[in-house]
């Protein structure tokens, strides 16, 4: 098993903060849940602290970007993503300002919480802002990376993570690109496409199938925008059934992306989006959460034997 | 460049601000000739910028936070260089970059604004970097009085005095009118001195049309060490034409054939009074 990604956030940022003074996290009260305490202890003079106000904290690191510092916006996702969105779609996005902001507790990462503290929301809202990546990396191999590709994107990068251990899917040095799939196993039969804290219950599933004869793939889709339709469609082709799985509203997010570019290029597959549906969301742990709405091991290959037995 | 100068570039500016907002159809008039004479003397007095050195990191940096009255703006600019006035020629038209509000596709322009309650967070930005490198260059962003409404701007206030900033003046065009009557109507912001002071900054009054008073003023940013620097300017929406001044239907009313003739006799004749020309009635 792995840490939790935002550990290694927290480690990426300040190994890169250490080699450049002009590296800059900003936080809104939110270094303890972002693990950045001991960033703060150790270079105090590079994170800046805009206090509960996630609006200036996007404002802010869009005027720092433009007088040159790379700007790392470090909040929680369900705050970041909607009450500061107009600031990112304008001060950022729009204005074109290389800030990478980072969602943290994303998804249903505060499932006990309640719904204000979900971000199931937010590939939908800025999948429609124009000029910004949206990267929901799956393991700690590819939240390292992803953080270091988002320093050097030159350009919007929306990240976000959960706050629990994930195993590790990837051995250390697997290429990472933004936009760039990754296929974690070949399948015949069924293909997962998924993203995020999903992939593992992805993993999961794809075994059980396997143990049943079944040949499953599984495609970490870490990056949502710009969507990898290339390796999407090269699978497709290749299967008999499509599962996506997203810790996202079923509405917006990668099964819709990902729904779209078949459909555009003609690829007719079976085809199934697991995701947190359209209704008020229980609460509960984010493992409870996953496992009442089929983003599980059991879940997944429900999906995908009713995909293939339909 | 003498008062004189500045006196008259300011109506030059009004009678170019009503040309591309009538050649356009569209626009903001009354908040554009209200604001006018606060960027005539930021641009031709106060700020350390002009076309050669925009690029520069030491450069003064001017965010237009009320990007509505873009055409005051873009006139400005146009006048100091940073593009041909040619190019208004196109304001608001298919593909042109000159849009409705500020977009760095134009040159000269810092960041793209529109939406209110913006620039200042973003300024606040741009002034801590500064602080961050010990560099010299000053922050000023232009507020609309009715924009104060927006809880972002407080946000940012807050922020711009917790960091010391006092690199960074912000100004506000204090023309008393926005889209639905009176702002002190439509959310009342008075006490403004008094708000900005327990914020934690350094406030002054002025007559916002007085160009040797803006002069003054800004040029004595910032007020206090440590402190960011608000200015409320007094100011008439749509200052300069007679019949649009202080009447709301001018906040992004375009004139007729007829108004836009008889507005620009009026600046005229203020042009030829103040260069001492004789009037012919």
């Amino acid at each position: 098993m792995g840490r939790p990604n935002q550990d290694v956030v927290a480690e990426t940022l300040l190994e890169l903060a250490r080699a450049d003074k002009d590296v800059l996290v900003l936080t809104s009260d939110s270094r303890g849940s972002g693990k950045l305490v001991p960033f703060g202890k150790e270079l105090p003079e590079q994170i800046v602290e805009i206090g509960i106000a996630e609006q200036n904290l996007v404002g802010m690191a869009a005027g720092l970007a433009s007088a040159g510092k790379r700007v790392f916006g470090v909040s929680p996702a369900c705050f970041l993503t909607a009450r500061s969105l107009e600031q990112i779609k304008n001060d950022v996005a729009y204005s074109d300002r290389p800030v990478t902001l980072i969602g943290i507790s994303a998804g249903v990462s505060y499932g006990a919480l309640g719904s204000t503290h979900h971000s199931i929301h937010d590939f939908a809202v800025l999948r429609a802002v124009n000029n910004i990546d949206i990267v929901a990396p799956a393991d700690n191999v590819e939240t390292r990376e992803a953080i270091l590709a988002a320093a050097k994107a030159e350009r919007p990068v929306y990240l976000r993570f959960g706050k629990v251990p994930v195993p590790d899917l990837h051995p250390e040095g697997t290429p990472f690109r933004i936009g760039r799939a990754i296929t974690l196993r070949h399948g015949d039969d069924v293909v997962f496409v998924g993203c995020g804290e999903t992939v593992c219950h992805a993993v999961a599933a794809a075994d059980l199938l396997s143990k049943k004869g079944v040949s499953a793939g599984v495609i970490s889709m870490h990056t949502v925008k710009p969507l990898d339709a290339e390796t999407l469609l090269a699978a497709a082709k290749n299967c008999r059934a499509l599962v996506t799985v997203e810790e996202h509203s079923v509405h917006g997010g990668l099964g819709e992306a990902c729904a779209a570019a078949l459909m555009e290029a003609g690829v007719s597959v079976p085809f199934r989006i697991v995701g947190i549906p359209d209704e008020y969301t229980v609460t509960g742990k984010q493992a409870d959460i996953f496992r009442h709405y089929g983003i599980s091991a059991q879940g997944l290959y429900d999906a995908a034997t009713g995909l293939l037995e339909a | 460049m003498s008062d004189h100068e500045l006196e008259l570039k300011s109506i030059q500016y009004r009678k170019h601000i009503l040309k591309y907002i009538k050649m356009a159809g569209a626009g903001h008039t009354g908040g554009s000739l209200s604001c006018v004479d606060i960027l005539n003397v930021l641009y031709n007095r106060i700020l350390r910028v002009s076309p050669e050195t925009f690029e520069d990191a030491d450069r003064d940096r001017y965010l237009q936070s009320k990007g509505h009255s873009v055409e005051a703006l873009y006139v400005v600019l146009a006048e100091r260089g940073f593009f041909p006035e040619s190019d208004l020629e196109t304001l608001c038209g298919y593909e042109s970059h000159y849009v409705g509000h500020p977009t760095r596709k134009v040159r000269g322009i810092e960041h793209n604004t529109g939406a209110l309650g913006h620039g200042l967070s973003v300024s606040v930005g741009v002034a801590l970097a500064g602080k961050m490198d010990d560099a010299d260059y000053r922050v000023f962003t232009l507020l609309g009085d009715g924009e104060l409404a927006e809880g972002s701007n407080w946000e940012s206030a807050m922020a711009a005095s917790n960091y010391k900033l006092d690199n960074l003046t912000a100004i506000v065009d204090w023309n008393t009118l926005q889209i639905t009557g009176r702002t002190k109507d439509v959310c009342k912001t008075d006490p403004l001195d008094d708000k900005f002071v327990a914020f934690g900054w350094s406030v002054a009054d002025v007559p916002g049309h007085d160009l040797k008073a803006l002069g003054e003023v800004l040029g004595r940013a910032p007020f206090e060490k440590g402190k960011p620097s608000l200015i409320i300017a007094r100011t008439t929406k749509g200052k300069g034409v007679s019949f649009m001044e202080d009447v709301g239907k001018w906040h992004h009313g375009v004139p007729n054939d007829d108004e836009y003739a008889a507005a620009i006799r009026e600046l005229e004749s203020a042009e030829a009074v103040l260069k001492g020309e004789k009037i012919s009635v």
